[in-house]
């Protein structure tokens, strides 16, 4: 019996070989991100090659783009843009929508009926067209954009985070904290949080994915990140020419964008799961 | 005879989700004769409701019939294919479940879902089939027989709702009838109808039964023979009186001693004042709109009030509806009251708990009936008892530590549950750490809102226990909801009445033991004995019960 509570104290964990394979998808990009004006082979701005379109060849792994730059070194430095841009605004955006959907089940009254309609009201702007419009307006510099992406998926994260916390608020012991004199931010991230956790990065990575592909969209259309910087999406709108030569230079970056949401898809469809075994 | 089922060794196994396999049912045997009706007792997690569905050849997910067999009427479950199986159910073997409410669609009429055994089994024409129906509730003694079925579920009651679910499992004329604990969440004064009506249409009928439950007293009723089970394995059979009178097996005979009525012990704290701890006066509670006179629409406590002296404790009584909890929640602040004056201890409450200072919030406690929904899950039992020492003490460090291993001492559960989390305790370790954590604020007066409903009776006996030790040893006062009359007796100096809202008496060893109002003599007389004969000799006055009862 010694062995037995001794293990039930470590909570032990089932991670799915489909997740790792995400979740190393995910890290090899962020990894290659954060190195990558160590790893990247040439310099992004320079004309190397004299053909443009140029196949894939032992100097240039991935081929040149249709000015003749190399694509390799303008992919590694596309990540920095695409994942940066991309969490900056998926962390501000649960992040702020997780905090005022649970104050507003907490609090509840006017307080949620107010702040729901608001979010409502913004949330039934399409988000591409509002992307649009804004990108158009303001311009597009990268504070810009994040701001923009993180004020554009708020509402979402506000609506799961309260649709989670509502189903919380009205556990007991969430009555038992209200009678012990608790505050609301006690309440909202002693007793609720902990609980909705698990769903709430579930959404949180969700969400990373839907910003990507709007970051990547709006860069196709030239409204997202500006040259002489590139995102992924750019690259794509860049070196849409290519197409009917079959140029790795369009079909690399689409490739990227792709194994990353589908990376993140997999990790989060995948994460690891507490065995709840007592008597292990 | 043959008997009808015939269990040899059987055994189940259930996959946890580390992958590891656990025999759950560990070689069990098991006969019933035709027209017998056998009761599998035990209490919560002993298997009894496992082995009544594998009689219908089925194991619940994840869980399989990995040995032995199971015969019925000549044929094995076990080795039955699927769709041979679907031929026996309902046919020859049914089923009632513990909550015919979640058992019925509710957006079909019921005599729709009565009848459509036979329509699956291609038994009878329609119309026949609503004939039948009809006699069938007749039989059960459910009013307006004819018009009953044409019903929604929603449109008839509890107790209603759970003879007809009998109904529907007696359509087909099976040979066996499997009742799963289908009295245990109706009120007693309901629960007499029901089990009269079982008891009634089964000896009409000439099924066999089995009925599954965790109460020995209403098993006494109605079964011929009973089998005590824990832990997957078979304690003790034979048959009711003998159970009953000489119980061999000393788990049978813990489980009979928790019927036996416990003396509330005399050992009351000398009461030297004589201003109460809590009045209560002229209390109205409720829900919805404000109506124009200021009280609410719904009113679930209509002018309640009561007064407790230091250390001693207050039972409130009633059937579910009545308004208890209601109370219970107005005291505690946590429904403000919308009329009515509350006083702890000489100083004024006010009704919201939003307003109360924190002396007063620490003062009162409140435990909740749940352990499940009251220990957040997702912290560890140090972290649930060591908050209410952080906020109402300020205790720190070793001294918090030191306390909170005090606490766990004082409600006999080890230190090395300190770090586990809810999850990874059994139902009765919880409701101490849910204890525990009211003691924590070292309060006056803990209301305790049907803490013992959701557990065993014997595991429910030790928290009662528990609760008078603290009693003598802190001079705490408790005002105990609930149900049960057993065990409001066990414990309480004073004993509320409720019904419809309404305090009807106040009963008082100073005055007599003995109810004088009319409902709390049927509720009285309604809480089922371990004599085999009370059900048929009880005599209900029709009046009375016509007045009270609306199951």
């Amino acid at each position: 019996m010694t062995t037995s509570t001794a293990l039930s104290r470590r909570p032990s964990y089932r991670f799915s070989w489909v997740g790792m394979i995400g979740l190393s998808i995910i890290l090899f990009w962020a990894l290659v991100a954060l190195l990558a004006p160590h790893i990247v082979p040439y310099p992004v701005g320079e004309i190397i090659d004299e053909d443009y379109f140029g196949p894939m060849s032992g100097k240039l792994l991935l081929g040149s783009d249709y000015l003749g730059r190399d694509m390799l070194s303008r992919i590694i430095m596309g990540a920095r843009y695409t994942v940066g841009i991309s969490l900056a605004a998926v962390c501000l955006a649960c992040f702020s929508g997780a905090a005022l959907g649970m104050a507003a089940a907490v609090i509840g009254g006017w307080f949620d009926t107010v702040l729901s309609r608001l979010l409502d009201a913004l949330n039934s702007i399409p988000s591409k067209l509002s992307g649009l419009v804004i990108a158009a307006a303001v311009g597009s510099s990268l504070g810009v954009l994040v701001v923009m992406l993180a004020v554009i998926y708020t509402p979402g994260a506000y609506r799961f985070a309260r649709s989670l916390a509502v189903n919380v608020n009205t556990m007991d012991y969430i009555t038992v904290a209200r009678t012990r004199g608790e505050g609301i931010s006690y309440i909202v991230f002693s007793e609720i949080l902990p609980n909705i956790i698990g769903p709430l990065l579930a959404d949180f990575g969700i969400r990373f994915v839907f910003i990507v592909l709007l970051l990547s969209g709006l860069s196709f259309l030239g409204l997202g990140v500006q040259p002489p910087y590139a995102d992924w999406g750019a690259l794509v709108h860049e070196n849409i020419g290519g197409l009917p030569f079959g140029a790795p230079a369009v079909i690399v970056p689409s490739l990227a964008i792709a194994s990353l949401t589908i990376s993140v898809n997999l990790l989060i469809d995948n994460l690891p799961k507490k065995i709840r075994d007592r008597s292990a | 005879m043959e008997n009808l089922v015939e269990i040899r060794n059987l055994k189940v196994e259930a996959t946890t989700d580390a992958g590891r396999r656990l025999e759950i049912i560990k070689g069990i045997d098991l006969d019933i004769a035709p027209g017998e009706i056998v009761a599998l007792i035990g209490e919560s997690g002993s298997g009894k409701t496992t082995i009544a569905l594998t009689i219908m050849g089925y194991a619940r997910p994840g869980c399989r019939i990995s040995g032995g067999s199971i015969t019925v009427a000549g044929k094995n479950m076990v080795a039955l294919g699927e769709r041979q199986r679907a031929q026996v159910r309902g046919l020859e073997v049914s089923y009632v479940p513990q909550s015919a409410a979640a058992a019925f669609n509710p957006s079909k009429r019921i005599i729709d879902q009565v009848v459509e055994v036979t329509r699956i089994h291609r038994l009878m024409p329609l119309a026949q089939a609503r004939e039948k129906a009809i006699s069938l509730f007749r039989a059960l003694s459910l009013p307006d027989p004819e018009g009953i079925g044409y019903r929604y579920p929603h449109q008839v009651s509890g107790g209603q709702l759970q003879r007809l679910a009998a109904a529907m499992a007696l359509i087909a004329d099976p040979k066996l009838v499997i009742f799963d604990e289908p009295t245990t969440a109706l009120d007693v004064t309901t629960q007499i109808e029901v089990l009269r009506a079982f008891k009634a249409v089964m000896k009409k009928s000439g099924s066999a039964g089995v009925y599954v439950s965790h109460d020995l007293a209403v098993v006494a009723q109605i079964a011929d023979r009973i089998v005590v089970l824990r832990g997957g394995e078979v304690q003790e059979v034979g048959n009711t009186a003998d159970i009953l009178s000489n119980a061999r097996h000393p788990y049978t005979r813990e489980l009979l001693s928790a019927f036996e009525p416990k003396a509330r012990g005399a050992s009351v704290v000398a009461v030297a004042e004589s201003r109460p701890l809590l009045q209560v006066s002229g209390l109205i509670a409720g829900y919805g709109p404000t109506q124009a006179d200021g009280l609410p629409l719904v009113r679930a406590v209509q002018e309640a009030s009561l007064s407790l002296e230091r250390g001693r404790n207050l039972g409130i009584i009633g059937e579910s509806g009545c308004g208890k909890s209601t109370l219970a929640r107005s005291i505690a602040g946590i429904l403000p009251a919308s009329a009515g004056k509350l006083t702890l201890d000489g100083r004024e409450l006010a009704r919201s708990a939003r307003q109360r200072s924190r002396e007063q919030l620490r003062e009162l406690q409140i435990v909740f009936q749940h352990a499940d929904t009251s220990l957040n899950p997702a912290k560890s039992i140090e972290e649930i008892l060591g908050r209410p020492l952080k906020f109402y003490h300020g205790m720190k460090g070793k001294a918090r530590d030191a306390r909170i291993d005090e606490l766990l001492d004082m409600v006999r559960l080890p230190k090395s549950l300190r770090s586990r989390t809810p999850a990874e305790l059994s139902g009765g370790q919880k409701q101490r750490v849910n204890f525990a954590r009211a003691l924590a604020a070292e309060p006056k007066l803990i209301v305790c809102d049907e803490i013992t409903s959701a557990l065993d009776t014997v595991v429910a006996a030790a928290v009662i226990d528990l609760l008078k030790e603290m009693q003598r040893e802190l001079a705490l006062s408790y005002i105990f909801i609930s149900h049960d009359l057993s065990v409001v007796e066990a414990i309480c100096d004073e004993i509320v009445v409720m019904y419809n809202g309404r305090k009807v008496e106040e009963i008082t060893p100073a005055r007599s033991k003995v109810p004088q109002h009319p409902y709390s003599q049927l509720l009285f007389s309604s809480v089922p004995k371990l004599d085999p004969g009370w059900l048929d000799s009880l005599e209900r006055d029709p009046e009375l019960v016509k007045t009270y009862v609306h199951g």
